[in-house]
């Protein structure tokens, strides 16, 4: 598994080299939202706003009006929580194109229950105009600035940062809407976002050795959903489907992929892996997957309650098997 | 429109009059309005329009369109309310209305100074129609998302700044209540307005005191509006909020790299004595019963000079 660090910081300032119209905003996180090297090498186009959220929401949407692209950086939690009525009001309302983006999504910060952005797909995901996209990788975080330059409007991003691993091939670059297919299966659909996706791939290896067949997608577009594609997979698997999120499981991947078997009447069975309803508290991100049941463990579980049997995977049997990044689409075999 | 043989202090006094005029008109046929805030606002959106601002004509329809549906990513035919205040130049002002309870009192004064038809009054809080009873930014005069109160200064800034870069010497003003200066992002847009030195931008703050609940001091005292601005690094000045000439002369003064502030002082019951009686409570005026509509139709049948251009 390759990790790479801080691919935020430098493609984004690679990135927006030649787009004077893009302006980035910081609310007293700098580098802890990897802005710090786009500050030092256009400190022109960096606004500093201090701890005052609020403001800089409704400051970027008046910024937007008159022609700019402010890229919005905090942890997740206080930009959807601290400002969810500047955002609604001040940018989604008269969708003007503010790219907000989110750090710290789910359990991947110890900074325990303040920190943690565990609700925030549903709220954002809620909110008119606005289209909300989470990233999984390092290929993800490159491509998302690309993917998302053609949108009219305001775009939620909930981005990774730190050392991450590169899972999908950079030549396949994140696109709008256009899930991942990871692998090709007939007995179990699972939609995967986020960090889930990586700790998914674990059970890659013991689930083909014990003779289970999946249906592995990773979701990168939450708003607008893929229900068209979701439900055509959905249809072709036979003991039903799994959704694994780094999230409550109100309001996220969950309940969309929840909502568009029921309006088509998919009679699916749906298990929803995700935090249970609950906060959550500090501590590293291996334990606390384990902890609130986010691991690869708990998917064996979840796949074992729909297949109605037992397949004889532990924990010595759930790690990463994949050494080149994946090719997407029908290329199962390359798992 | 301004006539011979008048200075501009006697024309804008008489468009704040007008204002009053209008509101009161409107309040009484629909029993119920706006009234105090198109009281205390009168002389400080008169001098605004008439004297501080440098736009252009209106490039709106005189009579206000209908509701074009919200702002998304498939609807091509929503507009801005922004177009009744004159074309988009880099060298005219602009204008933001925060407080946009006060719709009535910038919807009667666009009447008076001719931006818009008297018809569009009276589309005032109908369905369908974007002349709302809390102005949204399709609605005449408006150009911001505001009722969710203390978010059109931050919005401004952002204007302001931007419009800086493009090197764009309009300035921008905006209208605020005193209410709005318990919340605590206006003041984060104080801090920064003042930290990026935006002197384009211009705040009148119509203090008169009063808020849904009643009086301010009573429902969350907030001290010197003034000394805390000035604590804050902002010009201030504080004026008689009924003077023309008093509100005027602040923004005569050229930019001196602090944002400006003119706190006006005003009286909710300005020009209509009546209202007196109903204090505390002034927010929304709805009359108790006939006998005192009937008074309040008495009185305006006294206010000089009846409705302009009706």
């Amino acid at each position: 598994m390759v990790l790479e660090s801080r691919v935020h910081a430098r493609k984004l300032v690679e990135w927006a080299k030649d787009k004077p119209e893009v302006v980035v905003f910081s609310a007293d996180l700098t580098s802890s939202t990897e802005v710090d090297l786009f500050r030092d090498t256009y400190p022109d186009r960096f606004y500093s706003f201090g701890m005052t959220e609020q403001n800089m929401m409704s400051f970027a949407g008046g910024m937007a009006r008159e022609g700019f692209t402010p890229f919005v950086h905090t942890f997740a939690v206080f930009l959807y929580r601290r400002a969810l009525d500047q955002i609604a009001m001040s940018i989604a309302y008269p969708n003007l194109p503010v790219r907000i983006f989110g750090f710290l999504p789910g359990i991947t910060t110890p900074g325990g229950a303040t920190h943690q952005a565990i609700d925030d797909i549903a709220v954002m995901r809620a909110i008119p105009n606005m289209t909300v996209i989470e990233t999984g990788d390092a290929t993800e975080v490159e491509s998302v600035f690309d993917a998302i330059q053609p949108i009219h409007g305001p775009v939620y991003v909930r981005q990774l940062r730190g050392d991450i691993p590169r899972l999908f091939d950079p030549t396949e670059p994140l696109q709008v809407g256009k899930a991942r297919i990871l692998s090709i299966g007939s007995d179990i659909a699972l939609f995967s976002s986020g960090i889930c996706t990586e700790e998914a791939l674990k059970v890659s290896a013991a689930l083909q050795r014990v003779g289970v067949s999946m249906y592995h997608v990773h979701v990168n577009t939450l708003k607008p959903f893929h229900t068209q594609e979701v439900v055509e997979i959905a249809s072709q698997v036979a003991y039903g489907v799994i959704t694994f999120e780094n999230h409550t499981i109100i309001g996220g991947l969950g309940s969309a992929v929840a909502e568009a078997l029921a309006e088509t009447g998919l009679g699916k069975r749906l298990i929803r892996i995700g935090l249970r309803d609950t906060f959550a508290h500090g501590g590293s991100k291996t334990y606390l997957m384990k902890y609130y049941g986010l691991d690869a463990l708990t998917l064996v579980r979840s796949i074992e309650q729909l297949l109605g049997e037992t397949l004889g995977i532990d924990e010595d049997d759930v790690q990463i098997t994949v050494q080149q990044p994946i090719r997407s689409t029908s290329k199962a075999e390359d798992l | 429109m301004q006539a011979m043989s008048t200075t501009w202090s006697e024309y804008t006094q008489r468009v704040a009059n007008g204002i009053r005029r209008r509101v009161l008109d409107f309040t009484i046929r629909n029993n119920g309005g706006y009234l105090s805030q198109a009281c205390s606002a009168a002389e400080i959106l008169a001098t605004l329009y008439t004297r501080v601002m440098r736009i252009g004509e209106s490039c709106a329809p005189r009579i206000p369109p209908p509701f074009p549906g919200v702002p998304s990513k498939t609807n091509p035919h929503y507009f801005s309310g922004a177009a009744y205040n004159g074309p988009y130049k880099p060298e005219l002002d602009r204008f933001f209305i925060s407080p946009v309870h006060c719709a009535l009192a910038l919807y009667a004064l666009l009447v008076e100074v001719g931006r818009m038809d008297a018809q569009g009054l009276e589309m005032f809080n109908k369905d369908g129609s974007t002349v709302e009873m809390i102005g949204a930014e399709h609605s005449p005069g408006h150009e911001l998302m505001a009722g969710s109160l203390g978010q059109a200064l931050s919005q401004a800034a952002g204007i302001a700044l931007a419009r800086r870069l493009k090197g764009h010497t309009g300035r921008n003003w905006v209208f605020m209540s005193d209410g709005e200066f318990w919340i605590g992002q206006t003041w984060e847009a104080v801090e920064t307005l003042v930290f990026y030195k935006l002197d384009t931008v211009g705040v009148y703050i119509d203090a008169n005191g009063q808020s849904a609940d009643g009086k301010i001091e009573t429902v969350m005292e907030i001290g010197s509006i003034k000394d805390r601005l000035a604590a804050f690094g902002a010009r201030v000045f504080e004026v008689d909020g009924h003077d023309v000439e008093a509100l005027a002369a602040p923004a005569e003064l050229p930019p001196d790299g602090r944002p400006l502030f003119v706190v006006a002082r005003t009286n909710p019951c300005q020009g209509i004595p009546l209202l007196e009686e109903r204090r505390p409570r002034l927010h929304y005026v709805r009359f108790k019963d006939e006998a005192e509509k009937q008074r309040y139709r008495e009185f305006l049948m006294t206010m000089n000079g009846g409705i302009h251009g009706a």
